[in-house]
Parts: C-alpha cells; structure tokens; sequence
C-alpha cells in the first residue's frame, strides 16, 4: 500500500531536496522509518536518541494529528498522505 | 469544524461615520457583509501588531486601509536595505529609521483618521500584558520562537484572540489561537525546537512575497473576527505552499493537557521565554563548536607573502555566485562524500558566509584526521568588513 509522505522545506535538504517520497507501509511509524532509512540525515530532525518523534514536529494522516489517533501506530491505508509539519517561526525583521 | 465568532468589540463607542469617511470606505459600505454596522465596528477596534517586518507590512497596510480605529505597533528594530525586499511599509529613505516610527508615518498617511500607536520596545513578559491588555486581538507577525510562546501565553492569560502567521522560504502557516474553545499555539507545539535545528529567515532566506500572502491572511481573519462574519481559522491550520502554489488545511486541536489553555493548567504567569527556548534570540548559534580560527586580517597577510593555501568554501553554489574568494567549493552538506578532493598535507582555510558552517566543516574534518585546517573568523561577511569592501555582503 502505497503511502505519500510530504517533506517540509525546513527538511528538504536532508532529504536529498526531494519535497515528498512515497512508500508502502501500514502504519505511519513503518513509513516514516522507510523516509529515514532513506534519508538518514533526517532521523536526528525527528526522531531524540531513543527513537521517539520529536515534540516540535506534528505528523499529520491527511489531515488528522497523529497525536490524537494511535500516534506512530496510526495505520495507513493506499493514496493516504502523511504531512511532517514542523514549527517555523519566521515573520521575518 | 470551523467556529462561528461573536463580535469582539462590545457596543460601538463611535456611532457615526464623517461624510469624508463614508467616502473613504464607500467599498465597505455598500457590501452588507461589512455595511455602516461592520465599518463601525472596525472603527471601534483595537488591534495590536507584533512585529512591523514582513509579515507586519500588509498587516500594517491593510488594517489601516480598512479603518481599524486603533492599531498598536510593536518592534524595537531599525530599517535596513535588507528589509526593502519585503516589507513594503518602507522605502529606501527609511532605512536607518525605528520601524515603529517609519510604518507609523506610513500608516498616518494612509489614513488620517486612525490612532496609532508605536511601542519602540522588545516584546517581555514583563510588558506584555499591560502592552496587550488595552487591545481587542493581538496579531502575531514576529521572527522568533520565544517572542511566539509569550504572545501566545499572554493571550491565553487575558484571554484575547492570537491571529498566528508565520513563514519560510516560500511555505506559510497561519491560524487564529486564543478563541474560548480553540486551541493555542502550545497546543499545536508543546515544545520549540532547540537552537540551531531549525533555521531562521536571516539564514534560510525567504521570497519576498510570501510574507505578502501570509500577512494579508491574517489581515483577512483580523477583520472577520472585528466584523463577527464568516468562517475563521479556528481549530484549522492553514498550510500555503508558494511553489506547488498550494493551500492546504490540518485539523488543531484544543490539548486537553495542555499547560497553559488545558484543564490543568500549570502555567498560569508568563515565564522566561528565552530560558525555555533555550536561545538568546533567533540568531541561535548552531551546535557551538570551537574550533581554530584565522581572522580575515591574518589571512590577507599570509596570502599577500605567498603561503600556500588552500581556499575552501563550504557555501552553496548560488551563494559562490553571489560574491567568493576564489576557493574550492564543496557545500556543507557534501563535505562527508566530498573529503578525497582535499590534500591533507596542505594548509586548508575553511570559510562560509559568517563562520557558523565552515566551523561545523573544520571541526567534521578534523575528527576525520586533518590536522592543518583553520576557520576563516566571521566569514565572507568579515573578509567584506575588514578586508575587501568591494566583496558584497549578503
């Protein structure tokens, strides 16, 4: 089943500046290990030394928050999109 | 599901428009959605601005376009030619002008007929609350993360709305916090980022449009929730994507747990912003490394007697195509598959715009055995200052 996990710009260029990749997987904890298997540099921006998700990075399955579902256990289903949204700050001075 | 507001502002204060007004907002008034009622309404508001750079440029526009009877402003900085690119409210002959001061004379002379005020100040938890407390919405338009959990804990403590926006690059994000039943920003984001982990703009660089559209987002929900119309974005974040030029939306929600809007609430005073950010300021430096350092005046010397050295700039390609100093580039990011193309017999000088990330290259390359490598102090940026002023600084 294939799923769509969106980059956000922040990450892209630890992800080979790709802006989304698309896995099988039946959960989001599966997809987001394929990203960082992938994509190695990316695993300290989301994950601590213990392998938990980062609080400052949401993860969202279409548009509900993982958080609020059965978190990296959240199955996926195919054409499901997984977004990665980081906080940014920036108003710009 | 997005919430239905009521009006912010209790009975109109001002119950007549001038003859000159109702020209002014004769746009306004013949649309009911907005009508004498609506325009009264925006009359009798009061919205305070944090923050008057990019994103508070068509806040600042709009708002006072439209007839918000008082609009605070709030920034402690100074114009430069850097800030021309995006934040319309200035023009070249306000660089080196307070921000406050220039957007205010801007403003006036968009229209006469509103107050404004300017608070030529640095945002604290020691001033937000008497800053916040005599205004109706509180408009986030700042740079940094400690500035956005203080405006956020404010707003929840005196319970005002937070019209959030923020930016990077060329993707926005913007929601409303702080309504009684929606979420807030810690809600959303518990924690901040530790320093370093995620760029700023002075860093990451931003089109200069971009803010344009986040910022008049905000602009648009600001006046919604002043008229009491429409669908805001409460419980939604909107998600803008300048590139793929796509809008997309995510659910919030209100964290039962959460510390300061919660139902056990453990925060109940503002706190020390920067102390639980972890930074001073937004400039955080990156994982501190000392590393040895050459300063641009050492360099020049040795170069003029006819050292060998070896140049090597960490930068990013379009950066070398901005301004370089004739060295070999291997970005930062592609040092570790890049090493064989250094001798490391020869005296290498590592540099980057400011020194941060060729500090991150001599330090990797140092753990991978070269012994005689120096950090080029300050960067290009310095060379510019104290060497080369034909050399642009960016």
């Amino acid at each position: 089943m294939a799923v769509k996990v969106i980059i956000p710009t922040p990450l892209r260029a630890y992800a080979g500046k790709r802006d989304s990749a698309e896995f099988k997987a039946a959960t989001v904890g599966e997809a987001l290990g394929h990203l960082t298997t992938q994509f190695s540099e990316l695993r300290k921006h989301l994950f601590t030394d213990d392998g938990k998700l980062r609080s400052f990075v949401n993860v969202y399955v279409n548009d509900e928050d993982i958080r609020y579902l059965a978190k990296e256990n959240t199955p996926t289903k195919d054409g499901d999109t997984i977004s990665i949204i980081p906080s940014i700050a920036g108003g710009c001075r | 599901m997005a919430t239905k507001v009521q009006p912010l502002t209790s009975t109109p204060k001002a119950a007549t428009l001038s003859n000159e007004e109702i020209l002014r907002y004769s746009r306004h008034l013949i649309m009911p959605e907005v009508g004498m009622e609506g325009q009264l309404k925006l009359k009798n508001a009061k919205v305070l601005l944090i923050g008057t750079g990019g994103l508070g440029a068509p806040l600042g526009l709009y708002l006072a376009a439209a007839g918000v009877g008082r609009l605070g402003l709030v920034d402690f900085d100074v114009v430069d030619f850097t800030n021309l690119q995006r934040q319309v409210t200035f023009g070249s002959s306000d660089v080196g002008k307070s921000k406050t001061e220039a957007a205010r004379a801007r403003l006036s002379n968009l229209n006469p007929d509103i107050e404004i005020e300017s608070y030529e100040t640095k945002l604290t938890s020691e001033n937000a609350l008497e800053l916040f407390k005599d205004f109706d919405i509180i408009v986030d338009g700042t740079d940094n993360f400690p500035t956005r959990y203080l405006v956020n804990d404010a707003c929840i403590l005196l319970g005002k709305p937070n019209v959030y926006g923020s930016i990077f690059r060329f993707e926005g994000q913007a929601t409303v916090f702080g309504m009684p039943d929606g979420p807030c920003y810690r809600c959303l984001y518990p924690e901040p980022p530790p320093p370093g982990l995620v760029p700023s703009c002075a860093e990451g660089g931003v089109l200069g449009v971009l803010p344009g559209i986040v910022g008049s987002i905000q602009a648009m929900e600001t006046i919604k929730l002043i008229l009491g119309r429409g669908d805001n974005l409460i419980g939604r974040l909107l998600l803008f994507d300048a590139l793929a030029m796509k809008f997309r939306e995510l659910k919030l929600r209100k964290n039962p747990d959460c510390p300061v809007c919660g139902n056990h609430r453990t925060i109940t005073k503002l706190i020390d912003y920067y102390e639980f950010c972890g930074v001073r300021g937004e400039e955080a430096p990156g994982p501190n490394v000392q590393v040895p350092e050459i300063t641009p005046r050492e360099l020049k010397s040795r170069l003029d007697r006819g050292d060998d050295l070896f140049i090597l700039d960490v930068r990013e390609p379009h950066e070398y195509q901005i301004c370089n100093l004739h060295g070999h580039l291997i970005p930062l990011g592609e040092l570790p598959r890049r090493v064989h193309e250094l001798d490391s017999s020869r005296e290498i000088i590592a540099h980057c715009r400011s020194g941060k990330r060729s500090a991150e290259a001599v330090d990797f390359l140092r753990k991978a055995g070269f012994r005689k490598i120096l950090n080029l102090k300050g960067g290009i940026l310095a060379w510019s200052d104290e060497v080369d002023p034909s050399v642009p600084k960016y």
